[in-house]
């Protein structure tokens, strides 16, 4: 039985502060309207209703992605296939375009936008969990100007993100790794959400045996993606010693993560992975250390 | 459309899927899961695949849509992947073909020398409860040799 959407209207904002005044005059009665994956499924499946969606489309420009100094700005319409097919992503965070192509499939990652995986707060989100580790500012307007927000300060909770009545998601810039650093991201998935993801980024020093810091993050088992410092702490130090190491890292992570029984699987068989993956993620981020370029995924 | 310019009024909350089937008449796009998964309603807007199902027709306004009525060159001949489907039976009801045929396009446009691996990852996200998908490979792969 094919399911209806309720009626709405839409508008057709030319610029972000137009979008913005409609978003505080509608109130709850209105919403952001992007890609539409996530916001039709929803209002489809009776969750969201809204009777009006302000199409921020119409906004010239909120779909460039433009090398800014050292990093890489990504306005927020920029659709997943876009990412992975952009050159400028490609070559200079590879790990990201290779995280981007294996989010959901074709026909979504044409449609759906970095800006909506980011604001629907889905704890599922491969992009978050990736972007946890590579640190990005996510710069947020509305009526009365704009203002830089972090991502752990953005993902608030399961489906909530720090926005404001009549705020935005411009735009997230994403710091190019260095030659001294290596990233890894690896995933299960048996249906259209992954059910883990695992992101690493090491910083290695002069000849790449020494890991001077580390990054890691899960998602899709925590309330929102998550990083955990003491399983980095774990992560710092020879290669040989952090290798032995692994287990305690990953069991670090699983603890700070606060791991549920549920459909995807039970909370030891979530540990279980994790230790699985750290390990893989080790192994692909330090296997190249002579090469110069970092972020190499799977 | 299909390389035919329409104008029609629809509501907003009007989805591709059904200006296609309920308006025009074009009823090979179809409609399964209705929630994105499936990959039965693929059509490509402006060479890009879309779920039809959840996909507003808005989004239609000045681009082209192509479905499975506009894939063949003309009358009575059939495009390269239509024809590799008959050859290697990649279909039994039939109800996903329209679908995986304009996924297989849009696959190749892009990357026609696309490796078996990178066939299967791009095609996993269409369902057939039928042919257990060795013949829809094998027939894209039949399609990718007479390019070659
Ligand atoms: C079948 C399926 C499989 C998926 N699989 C995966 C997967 O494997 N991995 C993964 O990470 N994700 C997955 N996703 C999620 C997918 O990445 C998102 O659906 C998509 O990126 C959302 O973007 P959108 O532009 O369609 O957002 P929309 O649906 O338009 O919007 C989503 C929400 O964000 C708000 N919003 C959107 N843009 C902005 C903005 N700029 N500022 C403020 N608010 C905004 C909207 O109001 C709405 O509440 C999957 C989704 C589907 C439907
Ligand atoms: S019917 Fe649209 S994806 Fe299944
Ligand atoms: S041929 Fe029947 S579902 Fe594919």
């Amino acid at each position: 039985m094919p399911m209806f959407l309720p009626r709405f209207t839409i508008d057709q904002p030319s610029t972000l502060g137009e979008a913005s005044r409609l978003l505080r005059e509608y109130g709850e009665d209105g919403c952001v309207y992007a890609g539409g994956t996530e916001l039709l499924l929803a209002m489809k499946k009776g969750g969201l209703r809204y009777g009006h969606l302000v199409d921020i489309k119409t906004v010239p420009g909120l779909d460039a992605v433009a090398q800014q100094d050292g990093a890489v700005r990504i306005g927020a319409l920029a659709t997943h296939m876009a990412l992975e097919r952009s050159s400028l992503v490609r070559s200079k965070l590879p790990i990201f375009a290779q995280v981007e192509a294996r989010v959901a499939n074709p026909r979504v990652r044409a449609s759906g936008t970095l800006g909506g995986n980011l604001c629907f707060g889905e704890p599922h989100s491969d992009p978050a969990t990736l972007l946890l580790c590579l640190e990005p500012t996510l710069r947020v307007t509305g009526a009365d100007g704009s203002r830089e927000v972090p991502l752990p300060v953005f993902m608030v909770g399961p489906y909530e993100v720090a926005l404001e009545p009549g705020e935005l998601l411009e735009s997230v810039t994403v710091p190019l790794l260095g030659a001294h650093q290596r990233a890894a991201y690896r995933k299960f998935q048996l249906h259209e959400y992954p059910m883990l993801g695992l992101a690493l980024v090491l910083d290695l020093d002069q000849r790449g045996a020494v890991t001077t810091s580390a990054r890691v993050a899960i998602g899709s088992v925590s309330p929102t993606p998550r990083r955990s410092e003491a399983a980095e702490a774990l992560l710092v130090g020879e290669r040989g010693a952090v290798r032995g190491r692994l287990d305690e890292a990953a069991n670090a992570l699983a603890d700070d993560a606060d791991l549920l029984d549920d459909h995807e699987g039970s909370a030891e068989y979530k540990r279980h992975l994790i230790g699985v993956f750290l390990k893989q993620a080790f192994e692909e981020a330090t296997a190249d250390t002579s090469a110069a370029s970092g972020g190499r995924g799977s | 459309m299909n390389g035919v310019a329409v104008e029609q009024e629809i509501e907003p909350q009007e989805s591709l899927a059904s200006f296609l089937r309920e308006r025009l008449r074009l009823t090979g796009t179809k409609v399964s899961c209705d929630v994105q998964v499936c990959g039965a309603c693929t059509v490509l807007v402006d060479g890009l695949p879309v779920s039809a199902c959840t996909y507003l027709a808005y989004e239609a306004r000045d681009r082209d849509v192509l479905t499975v009525e506009g894939l063949a060159p003309s009358d009575g001949e059939l495009h390269p992947l239509q024809r590799a489907f008959l050859e290697d039976n990649a279909y039994q009801c039939g109800f996903c073909t329209s679908g995986m045929l304009l996924t297989a396009k849009s696959l190749l446009d892009t990357n026609p020398t696309a490796t078996e691996e990178e066939i299967v990852e791009y095609m996993d996200g269409n369902l057939c409860r039928c042919t257990g998908y060795r013949p829809i490979v094998a027939a894209i792969k039949r399609v990718q040799g007479e390019l070659a």
